[in-house]
């Protein structure tokens, strides 16, 4: 399945956030947005995923949904977004409890995710217990378990310091490798576009429309260590933001 | 290393921190009442005024013996339990629904923030009227000053619910109920338990004021019986019951919150 951004615009009152915005993820293919903050990257996803609805504009799916899934497009958030009065697998059961089925196919699942995550032994943990880290890894897992045909991710390692980051792209590239998925990834962080993204779009400041699209042919897994070249990339959409990062920093906060 | 100049950095970082001294507050309940049982027996404090403890206790054992202290003691349990548990109840819903939905928000809050601060002693004559002398206006003046505090902090408990924990939920596409069982309450519920420790004082109180009015049982009837008669051991032995179950109450609602709560530390 794929997702399409068409010509998508989006005022909060008379705030314009985002203007005529085309974007595309094609399938197994992860999309990074990067751009200055304010610049809508994150009402980009909001709307992507259907919790904000664009003023002008289409956001469609095409394509047949495949079988098995429970929730097409699925947020992975900056904030990890766990209920802290529920364990490690109560919260990953939260997302499975109101689909059909059986109390064994649901611990099945739990377990299968807990698994791929390196979860297993945290499972009875109370997120308060975790690291940042290991909180995210429980944000994955949980989204793992919708089986999700779009991975919605919302600078979804922005919260953490820079050695749990590396780690967790790291796991990040291996879920990729072992099983494709598709993914609009939003971050403000170049060096993670580059290490995650097939595609990265630049957004300018506000109001965010497109300012460009790179591609990178790099296979994620040997990415880590192609550092010459995604360096050259990085320094590239670096100067592109540079301007626009500036302008940012000096704005006063409308909202 | 022996250079003249050099000195320990001073220390400024002490103090304000409290830490746990052992039997200080069994030293000062044992002292306070050893200084009285003297004073009575010295003639320091007047025996009108003030019995000694042991005449208190000698009170007490008579209160047990008869089987007053049950039946006085049970009576008021039964009114506090009543009054306070459809208090709380009604409270905790009407909060939800005023904390979810907007018509009932903007049409009902400022009613509920219109009443909450009569102080609900001063309705007990007007329940009199409306339900009677009996148990019918005791149980809605505690049901009543109740309600309220928890309707206030069941709203403010909805209201703290993180947001993003609730968009989360609606993007996993879990339905309005379910999020409201399994997001809304729970996060609410820890303002709801201190919203019951209040609602529960309050109930002591109103309890024991509307004992004062056409009770024949209870353990304010007998405080008042026993002023009424200037038997101010009497008095003291019910203030004493009083005492204890308060604490209980609190105890009982500190279990409820550590089992409900064991998700916070």
């Amino acid at each position: 399945m794929q997702l399409a951004l068409e010509a998508v615009s989006h005022q909060y009152g008379q705030l314009e956030v985002l203007s005529n915005v085309d974007l595309q993820v094609m399938e197994g293919e992860i999309v990074c947005v990067v751009g200055p903050s304010g610049c809508g990257k994150s009402t980009l996803l909001r709307l992507a995923g259907g919790l904000e609805q664009p003023s002008q504009g289409d956001v469609l799916l095409k394509g047949e949904s495949a079988p098995g899934v429970l929730n097409p497009l699925t947020y992975v958030f900056q904030d990890f977004a766990l209920l802290p009065w529920r364990t490690v697998s109560e919260n990953i059961e939260l997302v499975l409890d109101h689909h059909q089925l059986t109390q064994s196919e649901k611990s099945d699942i739990v377990a299968d995710v807990l698994l791929r995550t390196n979860l297993s032994d945290f499972k009875g943990a109370w997120p308060r217990q975790l690291s940042g880290g290991m909180r995210q890894r429980v944000g994955i897992a949980r989204a793992l378990a919708v089986r999700p045909e779009i991975w919605l991710m919302d600078e979804p390692l922005s919260a953490l310091d820079s050695q749990t980051r590396e780690l967790l792209m790291d796991d990040l590239v291996e879920l990729w490798t072992r099983t494709p998925f598709s993914a609009l990834y939003v971050t403000h962080n170049l060096a993670e576009a580059t290490r995650l993204g097939h595609k990265i779009v630049l957004l300018t400041g506000r109001p965010g429309c497109v300012r460009s699209v790179t591609n990178i042919d790099i296979p994620l897994n040997e990415r880590a260590a192609s550092g010459a070249a995604l360096e050259d990339i990085r320094q590239d959409i670096w100067e592109q933001m540079r301007e626009q990062a500036a302008r940012a920093d000096r704005e006063m906060r409308h909202v | 290393m022996s250079d003249p100049t050099s000195r320990p950095v001073p220390f400024r970082g002490g103090g304000f921190a409290h830490r746990p001294v052992k039997g200080a507050a069994v030293f000062v309940f044992l002292f306070l009442l050893l200084a009285w049982e003297w004073g009575t027996r010295t003639g320091v404090i007047s025996n009108i005024a003030l019995p000694a403890p042991s005449e208190v206790v000698t009170a007490l054992s008579d209160l047990i013996e008869t089987g007053m202290l049950w039946k006085h003691w049970s009576t008021s349990m039964w009114r506090l339990l009543g009054g306070w548990t459809s208090g709380t109840m009604a409270g905790i819903a009407v909060g939800v629904i005023i904390g979810l939905w907007s018509l009932p928000r903007s049409g009902l809050y400022p009613l509920v923030s219109a009443l909450f601060p009569i102080p609900k002693i001063a309705l007990l004559p007007l329940f009199v009227v409306w339900f009677g002398i009996g148990e019918g206006s005791k149980l809605a003046t505690i049901a009543f000053g109740t309600f309220f505090p928890t309707v206030i902090a069941t709203i403010g408990g909805v209201d703290a619910v993180d947001r993003n924990l609730i968009r989360m939920a609606q993007a996993f596409n879990i339905p309005y109920t379910r999020i409201v069982r399994d997001v809304i309450l729970p996060g609410a519920m820890p303002a709801i338990l201190s919203g019951m420790r209040i609602s529960a004082s309050i109930a002591m109180v109103l309890l024991v004021a509307a004992e004062m009015i056409g009770a024949e049982f209870g353990v304010g009837a007998y405080i008042l019986m026993a002023g009424a008669l200037f038997a101010i051991d009497q008095l003291i032995a019910g203030v004493v019951i009083l005492s204890v179950t308060g604490l209980s109450v609190a105890w009982v609602i500190g279990q409820v919150e550590k089992r409900l709560l064991a998700w916070r530390s």
